[in-house]
């Protein structure tokens, strides 16, 4: 599904630059439920950007469905964000002048469907996410659960490949946390494939597959069986800070 | 094409921020407000002085007499002369350009009330003058009839007289048409009341306050002679009467031995050339009121860009959610763009409004106050309209413009990234 080949990536910044990523190899197949660790400045969030096509990288290759993805032109890399991937972010993302209802169905608009179709199918979608009654309700009327369930629902409505999370837990409680995790991992049993950057362990802890990145490379990828063993060190690494 | 949610972007994206968007808007509005009401003004100006002079003859050249001001074939200078008979004889058979000729007698006002009608008396303007004249300057009668040329050729004693000199020697229900009035000690016979076309004034005094008789009654009764003080002529379709002004000038010096150098010495006016001014200082005033209102409108359309480049900066990361849930730069930019000339068109449109309002307002008034103001039916063409809608539009596309290319230059990236 999603295949990448020594991906490097550095920002300008002025007069230096800044070697984010260097040398990235990574396969994820159709299903999997990663999540991507490391601390900050490992570059685990320019790495999701690249993968959602949000971002251009300077060597190496990316296939997407055995599709080459580099030089694509803005328009073109906007339909097929628009059919490939869903995005979920950290604060949500939501337009605060639409309601919910309409945050859903904007992927569609996009696409060209018309008003009442979207809006029809966006009700669906809130209604697998139980915020039916909340179709009306405007961004700051709803609670950060409500909202990051909203943001899914807008997700998944234009029927994508892959989602991409970041840190989709990162402004809600714990148990608010949780919940979202249990809808993403609901998404993934029903074959998609969903990518999370985190730097919660615990989160990490709920997917199939952890990738660490540190200093811009991979520094270690901890399968479901493995998972255990992760906690372990996990905790071990709390007791020793 | 009618994209609701396009519409309903635009909207509630105005209405987050009311003030700023008014204050914009203003810009643009002030602008076109500003153009409609000076170009209405303009036109308003150039409508009152036209309509006082479309029934003068445009081709037509008046001259009197002057001291001579050089010393010529043992004449000295200062001189005083005068016009004669003979010289309009002379002019009338020799120059072929004339088509009327009209020479006048002013009667004198200087001591007091002239005319005398049983118990009311005036003070009036009185000409001598020829049937031509009204083809000069026009005028119509409202009772009665105007001086013919068989009242010249025998010399009758009747008069035509302004609307005033009515309402002062008579009853307001009397008829003036046969009466007699005295005038300098001589009874002329009212043969009809005048009312004057154009507000051009020749001899000075209110038009309403004058009286005309017959040219040849006039230099007989009072004993001018053979003098003439004054005529008028108007140059033959095809002449241009500056060059018969100066014809007429070179022929008069010559036969009133004046020096051909004397600039001083006839006096002379040309209404050709006054027209050319005029229209010159219409021309200035329109083309002036252009470049402040396409200055002004300019300023609200910088103003305009400049806000939706806050706009865009403020709505970065909104920018960078389309983006990423698969908005394409061509969508980004079409929406920024209408929204700019949405905000341009709609301020545009109220200033235009509210200026053709203010015309019409200004144009009742205008109306009431009646004849006496040089200012008359302010209006704004629908050209002139049109052509400002096409100005807005044109101009909010391109304050939408600058902020749109700079909008979709944003990486989705960064505009995510723009929030933390």
């Amino acid at each position: 599904m999603i295949k990448l080949n020594n991906i490097h990536k550095s920002y300008d910044m002025g007069s230096s630059k800044l070697h984010v990523l260097k040398g990235i190899d990574l396969e994820i197949e159709q299903g999997e439920f990663v999540s991507i660790m490391g601390s900050s400045g490992s570059g685990k969030s320019t790495l999701l950007n690249i993968l959602g096509m949000l971002d251009n990288y300077d060597e190496g290759s990316y296939l997407l469905a055995n599709k080459l993805i580099a030089n694509m032109s803005e328009k073109k890399a906007a339909q097929l964000r628009n059919d490939m991937v869903g995005f979920v972010f950290q604060s949500f993302n939501l337009i605060s002048f639409k309601n919910a209802m309409e945050n859903v169905a904007l992927p569609l608009y996009y696409k060209g469907v018309n008003r009442k179709k979207r809006n029809a199918i966006a009700l669906e979608y809130l209604e697998k996410l139980g915020l039916k009654e909340w179709a009306e309700h405007m961004p700051n009327e709803m609670s950060g659960g409500q909202k990051q369930r909203v943001a899914i629902a807008r997700a998944l409505i234009s029927n994508p490949k892959i989602i991409l999370a970041d840190e989709p837990t990162g402004a809600l409680d714990t148990s608010t946390s949780y919940e979202v995790m249990d809808i993403l991992k609901e998404i993934n049993d029903a074959g998609i494939t969903v990518i999370i950057v985190t730097h919660e362990h615990d989160i990490a802890a709920m997917t199939q597959k952890v990738v660490r990145l540190k200093d811009g490379r991979i520094d270690e990828i901890i399968r479901n069986g493995e998972l255990r063993e992760f906690r372990h060190t996990y905790n071990k690494e709390l007791v020793t800070a | 094409m009618f994209d609701l949610d396009l519409w309903k972007e635009i909207l509630s994206a105005l209405k987050q921020n009311r003030m700023r968007s008014f204050m914009t808007a203003f810009g643009v509005f002030w602008g076109i407000f500003m153009l409609i009401i000076m170009s209405g003004a303009g036109r308003a100006l150039e409508n009152g002085v036209m309509e006082g002079v479309k029934a003068f003859a445009t081709n037509s050249a008046f001259f009197w007499t002057e001291r001579t001001s050089k010393p010529y074939e043992g004449f000295q200078r200062g001189r005083r002369w005068i016009y004669n008979n003979q010289d309009i004889e002379y002019i009338r058979q020799s120059v072929k350009e004339i088509e009327y000729l009209s020479p006048r007698l002013f009667g004198w006002q200087q001591n007091g009330d002239n005319t005398i009608r049983g118990e009311r008396t005036g003070a009036f303007n009185i000409y001598g003058d020829y049937p031509d004249y009204f083809k000069i300057d026009g005028w119509t009668p409202v009772k009665g009839r105007l001086m013919n040329e068989i009242d010249v050729l025998q010399k009758r004693k009747v008069c035509v007289i302004g609307e005033r000199v009515e309402e002062v020697m008579f009853d307001k229900d009397e008829d003036p048409i046969g009466q007699y009035l005295k005038i300098s000690g001589v009874y002329f016979q009212v043969v009809g009341v005048i009312h004057p076309e154009t507000r051009i004034n020749i001899g000075g005094g209110k038009k309403e306050e004058t009286i005309i008789i017959p040219f040849s009654t006039m230099q007989t009764a009072y004993n001018y002679g053979d003098e003439i003080h004054f005529f008028s002529v108007t140059a033959n379709q095809g002449t241009s009467v500056s060059s018969l002004e100066e014809k007429l000038k070179r022929i008069l010096k010559e036969r009133h031995k004046i020096a051909p150098d004397d600039m001083q010495a006839i006096g002379s006016f040309n209404i050709e050339a006054e027209f050319k001014k005029f229209s010159m200082l219409f021309l200035g005033i329109q083309a002036l009121t252009w470049i402040v209102g396409i200055g002004t409108l300019l300023a609200g359309v910088i103003g305009v860009s400049n806000i939706m480049l806050v706009i865009i900066k403020e709505r970065t990361q909104e920018i960078g959610i389309q983006r990423a849930i698969g908005a394409t730069p061509g969508k980004i930019m079409l929406h920024i763009i209408a929204e700019s000339v949405f905000l341009t068109v709609m301020a545009g449109y109220i200033g235009l409004s509210l200026g053709v309002a203010l015309l019409e307002v200004l144009n009742q008034i205008l109306l009431a106050a009646g004849d006496e103001v040089f200012f008359r039916n302010p209006e704004v063409n629908l050209t002139m309209a049109l052509s400002a809608l096409a100005v807005l539009v044109f101009s909010g596309a391109f304050a939408g413009f600058i902020p749109a290319r700079r909008a979709i230059k944003i990486k989705p990236i960064d505009a995510l990234r723009d929030e933390s």
